[in-house]
């Protein structure tokens, strides 16, 4: 009785048990009954949004356009011709860093024409050495932090250069320092906007939650139609998905802003302007820089998927070593990738980070002298391509640009290694993984597949209820509906399956392996370089070892799932364990707790709503990562949003498809949320 | 209305105007033609052929990389200029699509004729592991040759991704009877295919997968399966029963629909550029079997065959 009292809760869930099975066994599976499917309502929307963006993109407010190479007028639509001036201005911004560090004739045409550089000879950019772009980036991470900084960003460049990446390596940058820069500014702008106004902030909310929760493939064609191929398209859908984590965090740190810091400022005299950038922004900081970190991760994590719409560099010369099976090759270039993200991330911490010195009375001289260095540099550098031009006079000058695939290369050790992995763990495997596809993986499919909807939704919204109300219960029950009236509720299911089964292994080994790392802080700061690693390395280049090893299979899926969605359980709960105030600690071990029991009583409990965020994002991981899985072979929501690409209504259907993801991922994350806010609030925490 | 439209119009114009320069006629413009380059090697090689070629015309170009089913919506809308590699059956319906929609035009079809079709590496014929193949009545005693761990006892079939023939496969299977014995799954990626192939090579198994011709795979030796002849209307969608083979297929080129309008010469030389299995596997193996990188194996491929690709220009 007394249990019975102390866990109202429980007894709630276990009798919303009883009812759901109660349902599974009643309802018998028919295509007719309501209670065992919906109708799919919703099966003609994709055709709607469909033609709705065609009428908009083709139709819609014909003008005439003049076209100079017809010497003709034609007809274009309004939106049209507005998109696609924007296109140009992004891509005449990429093009004129590309040529900066690469060299080339794109901005000189800009300003004339192709008739006059195909005249004039002599108007063609040259590129930068490597060796001053190396040097420099090392000058400049010696001039905001020191020397530790200028060998790891000596490092990276020199192996991008030696490894012969440096021409894709650039064209990635290139689109990368347009991305990056715009993502934080639109989410300062955006955050600030919230902060200011409580509609903006209500009318982005929503908004921000379907960005963060869909996956990328569904808005690809939506943004190739619009914007068109190339990197500029590649650089608007990876603005798309890395702004959302730069406003939310803006407007965390702004709203974390002690009144007092606001009133000292007034006090001071500040008007809004001045408040808002000498006061607030410099107070959250913290946020922001971790937004600012974040939105280039996101933006190197999507350097590969933007190739799918034509970002050059080292996403797309990724798929063509994949497509050949050169792992080695892959592995190459998806650390290139890593290094980059880590550099500017580095570089950008550490410029954030830096102190202006307002008392220090310096000369001209020393005011400018990393300025000057930086001039030696450059004449020092040019001296050397001269130099090398004259040295290899008739091959490739190695002192000005190294060209793809003319330095060193690993590849033959990481092939080898993989083919020894085939070779040697292939028939090892085969019985793990025939024993958890017909013990495991199967019947939890058809299990899911067995789900009446009706049971479905009575599970989803009594957990909601149970959770946090009926207010919980009708938004899940919400989201829930907008998928079962589509025609894809089964893959959905599929979907969902995936990604259970994901979350569910993720987080026993994100938390074990957390919990083990947060003992010490050298190993939690080991672990969490791992996790930041893992998150920009590119998650195609497992799936082919994993394939190979585990066939076309779900269980390959699921590996690679598990693979990434490992990292936000863990990276949570080495975060939420070190959080863990001192003085509590003090206080168990004064009552002569052994490490267990502090660990069981003390530590989990109070950073277990930390964990559950954890576990939130790594439900968002998961299922971005099923649907990545699509690649390998699926037949869930995944294959579908691939398909849409070449679809007919591939507009629609991506869209809708992409929602059907979204939903899922937010049905689950409003229940942790809400949840965790709950445990919070009774652990005195919030 | 009439005059807000024609100063928008006039707006417009001038963002336009920013990037082209006036004059041309009769003779090519100088605006680069834009080739989109796909993930696999023949393609990128021959990209930059084409490439080459334009460039020895005077012409100057531009790569860049594009989705293989998406690139039609890009060509229509004159993102880029051209395709030179389009399947009929992988890349027939996005073709015809964008067709349908306007602003895409066929721009002939290549000597080379190709093959689609469900097959099985060279070995699996050496080691005799499924007795009378290629004749597909040979399947039905040895499906457990091709079983995996999900395909539930039945042998499988790998097939490509749903989007490049739908239910063809799993059509077909059911037309010829087989669907007792074996099922089909849909691989999501032609790298899916390529790892599969590989890890079943090693390990010397059998397996079945869709693969087509001009490959890479025709250096390793892969077999194709001899299905009933393919005859009009035999597929389900058709009114068939789905019970035969692929027919042997075209490559295409396809070009948005300024392309001869701005570039009256290079789009005869491309409208002439008519490539044969042999000179598409010759690209692919430069690059697959010798290693060298695209662009150098384009180069050395134009140096080695003027014999081939001078006449289109002419």
């Amino acid at each position: 009785m007394n249990y019975i009292e102390k866990h109202p809760k429980l007894i709630q869930f276990i009798f919303l048990l009883v009812i759901f099975f109660t349902i599974c066994f009643l309802v018998s599976p028919s295509e007719t009954n309501i209670l065992w499917r919906l109708p799919s309502l919703f099966a003609g929307v994709p055709l709607v949004i469909n033609n709705f963006a065609e009428y908009l993109m083709y139709d819609w407010m014909l003008i005439e356009i003049y076209d100079p190479e017809l010497e003709e007028y034609e007809d274009s639509a309004l939106v049209k011709e507005i998109t696609r001036s924007f296109s140009r201005s992004v891509l005449f911004c990429i093009e004129v860093i590309r040529d900066i560090l690469l060299g080339g004739v794109k901005t000189i045409v800009a300003f004339t024409s192709w008739d006059f550089v195909k005249e004039n000879q002599w108007a063609v950019w040259p590129a930068l050495p490597w060796t001053l772009v190396a040097s420099g980036v090392m000058l400049l991470g010696y001039a905001l932090k020191g020397k530790g900084l200028a060998l790891f960003a000596g490092f990276a460049t020199v192996y991008i250069a030696v490894f012969g990446q440096w021409e894709p390596a650039m064209e990635t940058l290139s689109f990368v320092l347009i991305a990056a820069p715009t993502s934080c500014l639109l989410g300062l702008l955006f955050g600030v906007l919230a902060y200011k106004n409580r509609t903006v902030e209500a009318t982005l909310m929503p908004l921000l939650n379907i960005a963060q929760t869909m996956p990328h493939f569904s808005y690809l064609v939506p943004v190739m139609v619009f914007f068109g191929v190339g990197d500029h398209a590649g650089a608007i859908a990876t603005i798309i998905f890395a702004t959302p984590p730069m406003i939310r965090l803006t407007l965390l740190g702004l709203k974390g802003v002690a009144p007092e810091v606001v009133e000292a400022g007034m006090m001071n005299g500040c008007n809004n302007i001045q408040l808002m950038f000498k006061v607030l922004i410099p107070t959250a900081r913290r946020d922001i820089l971790i937004g600012i970190n974040q939105v280039i991760m996101q933006c190197l994590a999507m350097a590969v998927i933007a190739s799918f719409i034509g970002a050059k560099g080292l996403g797309f010369n990724l798929l063509l070593a994949l497509n050949q099976l050169r792992i080695g090759q892959a592995l190459e270039l998806g650390i290139c990738i890593v290094l980059i993200a880590v550099v500017l991330d580095k570089l950008s911490l550490a410029w954030a980070n830096k102190q202006t010195d307002y008392f220090a009375d310096l000369s001209f001289i020393q005011k400018h002298k990393y300025g000057f260095y930086f001039l030696a540099l450059i004449l020092f550098t040019i001296m050397c391509a001269y130099l090398g031009s004259i040295i290899f006079a008739d091959g490739i000058n190695y002192l000005y640009l190294i060209p793809h695939n003319r330095g060193i290369t690993t590849e033959l050790f990481w092939q080898s290694g993989v083919d020894w992995m085939v070779d040697n763990w292939y028939h090892g495997l085969q019985g793990f993984n025939t024993a958890l596809i017909v013990k495991v993986l199967m019947p939890m499919k058809a299990a899911f597949l067995g789900m009446p909807v009706s049971a479905t939704f009575v599970l989803m919204m009594g957990l909601g209820y149970i959770i946090g109300g009926t207010k919980s219960a009708l938004t899940v029950g919400g989201f829930l509906l907008f998928i079962a009236l589509t025609e894809w509720w089964d893959r959905a299911l599929i979907t969902a399956y995936m990604t259970t089964f994901g979350v569910i292994v993720s987080v026993i080994i994100g938390v074990t392996v957390g919990s083990l790392c947060a003992q010490t802080s050298f190993t939690s700061k080991a672990i969490l370089l791992v996790c930041d690693t893992f998150q920009t390395f590119p998650s195609f280049i497992y799936l082919i070892p994993v394939i190979m090893l585990f066939g076309v299979t779900d269980t390959s899926v699921l590996i690679a799932v598990i693979v990434y969605s490992t990292i936000p359980a863990t990276r949570y709960t080495v975060e939420g364990l070190r959080n863990v105030p001192q003085s509590l600690q003090d206080a168990g071990s004064m009552s002569g707790v052994n490490r267990m029991q502090r660990w069981l009583k003390i530590e989990m409990p109070l950073a277990f709503p930390h964990i559950m965020l954890g576990i939130n994002q790594t439900v968002i991981f998961a299922l971005f990562m099923v649907i990545i899985g699509a690649m390998i072979g699926t037949d869930d929501l995944g294959q579908y949003i691939l398909k849409a690409l070449s679809d007919k209504n591939g507009i629609g259907n991506g869209l809708m498809l992409g929602l059907c993801v979204a939903f899922i991922g937010l049905a689950v994350d409003h229940l942790i949320h809400t949840w965790a806010d709950q445990r919070k609030l009774i652990l005195g925490l919030k | 209305m009439k005059i807000l439209k024609r100063n928008i119009a006039a707006a417009a114009l001038s963002m336009t105007l920013a990037s082209t320069g006036g004059q041309v006629f009769a003779q090519d413009s100088n605006k680069p033609i834009v080739i989109p380059t796909h993930n696999w090697s023949s393609q990128v090689v021959m990209a930059y052929v084409i490439g080459g070629i334009f460039e020895t015309m005077g012409n100057s170009v531009e790569y860049v990389p594009a989705d293989t089913q998406a690139v039609y919506e890009a060509i229509r809308n004159g993102d880029v200029t051209i395709s030179h590699e389009v399947w009929q059956s992988t890349f027939g319906a996005s073709f015809y699509n964008a067709m349908a929609k306007g602003g895409i035009i066929d721009a002939g079809t290549h000597a080379a004729m190709t093959l689609e079709e469900m097959g099985v590496p060279q070995y699996v014929i050496d080691d005799n592991l499924c007795p009378g193949l290629p004749n597909w009545e040979a399947l039905k005693n040895c499906p457990e040759v091709f079983a995996t761990a999900d395909s539930g006892g039945k042998g499988r079939w790998l097939e490509g991704p749903q989007s490049w023939h739908g239910d063809q496969m799993p059509e077909r299977i059911a037309g010829l009877g087989l669907d007792d014995k074996y099922m089909v799954k849909f691989a999501g990626s032609a790298d899916a295919l390529w790892a599969e192939l590989a890890s079943a090579k090693k390990d010397g198994r059998g397996v079945i997968t869709f693969n087509w011709t001009p490959n890479f795979t025709d250096a390793e030796g892969f077999v194709f399966i001899e299905f009933p002849e393919y005859f009009d209307g035999c597929r389900v969608g058709d009114g068939g029963d789905g019970a035969c083979g692929s027919p042997k297929g075209w490559l295409k080129k396809a070009a948005n629909y300024k392309f001869p309008k701005t570039h009256p010469a290079a789009y005869t030389a491309f409208s002439k550029i008519s490539f044969t299995s042999t000179d598409i596997g010759q690209m692919a193996a430069l690059v697959d079997v010798d290693k060298m990188s695209h662009q150098d194996a384009a180069k050395a491929w134009l140096a080695a065959h003027e014999d081939v690709w001078k006449p289109f220009t002419q």
